[in-house]
Parts: C-alpha cells; sequence; structure tokens
C-alpha cells in the first residue's frame, strides 16, 4: 500500500520566530494525511511549533548534471562577498 | 483498604488505557507503513503514560505496599476492570482504527468530565491527557472515514470491523459499583449521562464515511467486573510475562 502514496516534504519550524526548515520526507495519501503523519513521524519529540507538508512532485530541483553551469562559476567570485569594507567594532554580528 | 472505591474507580479508568496502549504495542514495527507504525505507537505511548499517573495515584491510596508495576503486571485476568472493547485483537487495520475510534469518542467524553472532578489528581491527569486524546480522535476517525468512504474492498472491511465492534460500545456506559459511588461525590464521571451523545457523534461519522451503525444487536458486557473475553488471557500472558518470569526487574 505504501507504494501506491505519493511522496511529501515535510518542513518544521522550530520555535516562534524561526524559519519552516526541512525535516525530511514521507508517504501519504493525500495533504491531511501527510499533515497528520508529519506530525507522528517528526515532531513527537517536541521538535516543532507548526509543521508545512509539500508535495515532492511539486518540487523543481536542479539537476546535479548542471552544476557545473549553474554554480561552480561563482567559485571565484570573491568580489561578491562584502569582506572589503572595514567595518566598525561597534557593529556585531556581521 | 479505607479508600476502595476510590483505587477501583482509579483502575476501572486506567486498565483501559493500558489494554488499549498493550493492543496498540504489539503493532510496533508490524505497522501498515512506517507512518502509520509510528502514529500508532505514539498513541500506545500516550495511553501507557496516562495510565502510569493513574496507577501511580493508585499505589498511594493502596494501602498495601505495591508499586505501580505490580498493579501493571502482576494482577490475575479476573482483577482486571477494563472494557471488552479494548482487548479485542489486531484482526486487521481496520478493526485497529475502528476499535479506536469507538474507544476515543468515550475515551474523550470522559475526560473532558473528569477534569472537572473534585478529586485534584485525576482532575489534573484528565486535563492533560484531553490533548493527547483528542489528537487520538482525530487521527483514528480520519482512517474509519477514510477507509469507509474508500475503494469497495476498504469500505467492506471497515464495516466489518464496525459490525464486530459495535456490540462492545454499550459496556462503555456501565456504571460499577466504584463509579457510582465516585459520581456520587462529585470525584468520578456519570458515564451512563454519555451515552446519547456518544452514538450520536459516532453514528454521525460512520454516516460520512458511508457506513451504517448496526441496529438491534446483542451487546456483550463484563469486562468492568472482570468477565472477559477469550483474548485477554493471550494478552495478559504476552504482557505479564517478563515481570512473572523475572520478578522485580527493572530497565
Amino acid at each position: 500500500m505504501d507504494n501506491n502514496w505519493p511522496l511529501w516534504e515535510v518542513f518544521v519550524r522550530s520555535k516562534n520566530g524561526l524559519e519552516h526548515r526541512h525535516f525530511g520526507s514521507l508517504h501519504a495519501a493525500d495533504e491531511d494525511m501527510a499533515l497528520e503523519n508529519a506530525r507522528d513521524v517528526y515532531t513527537r519529540r517536541n521538535e516543532g511549533v507548526s509543521i508545512w507538508v509539500v508535495k515532492s512532485s511539486n518540487i523543481k530541483a536542479s539537476n546535479p548534471a548542471h552544476n557545473g553551469e549553474l554554480f561552480e562559476p561563482a567559485q571565484d567570485k570573491v568580489y561578491r562577498h562584502p569582506t572589503f569594507y572595514n567595518v566598525p567594532d561597534e557593529v556585531k554580528h556581521m | 483498604m479505607k479508600n476502595e472505591n476510590l483505587y477501583n474507580y482509579i483502575l476501572g479508568i486506567a486498565d483501559n488505557s493500558l489494554i488499549l496502549g498493550q493492543r496498540l504495542g504489539e503493532l510496533c514495527g508490524h505497522g501498515p507503513s512506517l507512518e502509520t507504525d509510528i502514529a500508532g505507537t505514539n498513541i500506545s505511548l500516550d495511553l501507557i503514560g496516562q495510565t502510569r499517573s493513574y496507577y501511580q495515584y493508585a499505589t498511594k491510596i493502596s494501602e498495601q505496599e505495591k508499586t505501580e508495576d505490580d498493579i501493571a503486571f502482576l494482577r490475575i485476568e479476573r482483577e482486571y476492570k477494563n472494557v471488552l472493547l479494548v482487548e479485542q485483537p489486531n484482526t486487521h487495520f481496520g478493526y485497529v482504527m475502528g476499535r479506536q475510534y469507538l474507544f476515543d469518542v468515550y475515551h474523550l467524553m470522559m475526560l473532558q468530565q473528569l477534569q472537572f472532578s473534585k478529586d485534584e489528581t485525576l482532575a489534573a491527569i484528565a486535563k492533560k491527557g484531553i490533548k493527547e486524546v483528542s489528537y487520538h480522535k482525530r487521527f483514528s476517525g480520519d482512517w474509519v472515514k477514510r477507509l469507509g468512504d474508500g475503494t469497495a474492498e476498504s469500505t467492506a472491511k471497515m464495516q466489518e470491523a464496525i459490525n464486530d465492534l459495535w456490540r462492545f460500545t454499550a459496556e462503555l456506559f456501565d456504571m460499577t459499583d466504584a463509579d457510582t459511588a465516585m459520581a456520587l461525590e462529585g470525584k468520578g464521571v456519570d458515564v451512563s449521562k454519555l451515552k446519547e451523545g456518544y452514538y450520536k457523534e459516532v453514528t454521525a461519522l460512520l454516516e460520512e464515511a458511508t457506513l451504517t451503525a448496526p441496529e438491534g444487536m446483542y451487546f456483550s458486557r463484563g469486562g468492568k467486573k472482570g468477565v472477559h473475553s477469550e483474548h485477554m488471557g493471550y494478552l495478559l500472558a504476552d504482557m505479564q510475562y517478563m515481570q512473572r518470569t523475572y520478578p522485580n526487574m527493572e530497565w
């Protein structure tokens, strides 16, 4: 029966104020079951205050075969990092 | 024992949770899918957690030197006060969810009254349990609807489970001597008053699930008085084996 159920991606907000983060995936017949399953599989140890579920097939993912053209050009563009400024000591968390 | 009625009343509530928790626990690692397996085990652990709170309270009332483990594991079959419904076997997933739903509706109604008990400990345990049991009912009710209103096969299996389990529902509303005494003192719930609301709620959900509530059925009773069905002995053998073979073992 499991094989007939589509895959869902689960995002959990662990505390108010934080963003939802990807926690994992699971199988479920529809979004209501996905939410209940996510609650039981991913938040039973007090991990969350909010859950999103998204059908995995609704996610458009980048193709690993294109990693060269997508990501490698960024590797030698140091000037895109704001590391050339002198930050005053008073400014924290930069 | 000074508080014999209160002691028996607590066990009457706790034993339902213990035996249903044990039944669900049998499915750990055997659920139809990883997700439902974890869900069932979570519910089992909720129920056993509630059981512990009740038994710990019972040990304080008992004038004998007893631990919660003694109460859970070292009684004979006739001393367990759970209703027949919760000891029924995990015949198939439809039975597991049907049994759960038929119990959850009752359980939640009972706890919603028990939270106003004049006994502070019982009221506190009930308050904590309400959130857990609300979710149990949501989960089991969703599954009854899903299977009832699913394929031809799932509808037939869910209806079969409801037909077989229905006869155990009336006992939920029987009052034992301890129930009556505690209700009079304002510590316990008069469960006989929950009956009408229960059948109304359950019938409405069954209708939504395109299932039929059986009518004109003979009802089985006895669990509350310690007269259990043939399944109970096997369940207890499994559950008590460890404590009986290795007395006082802990882990």
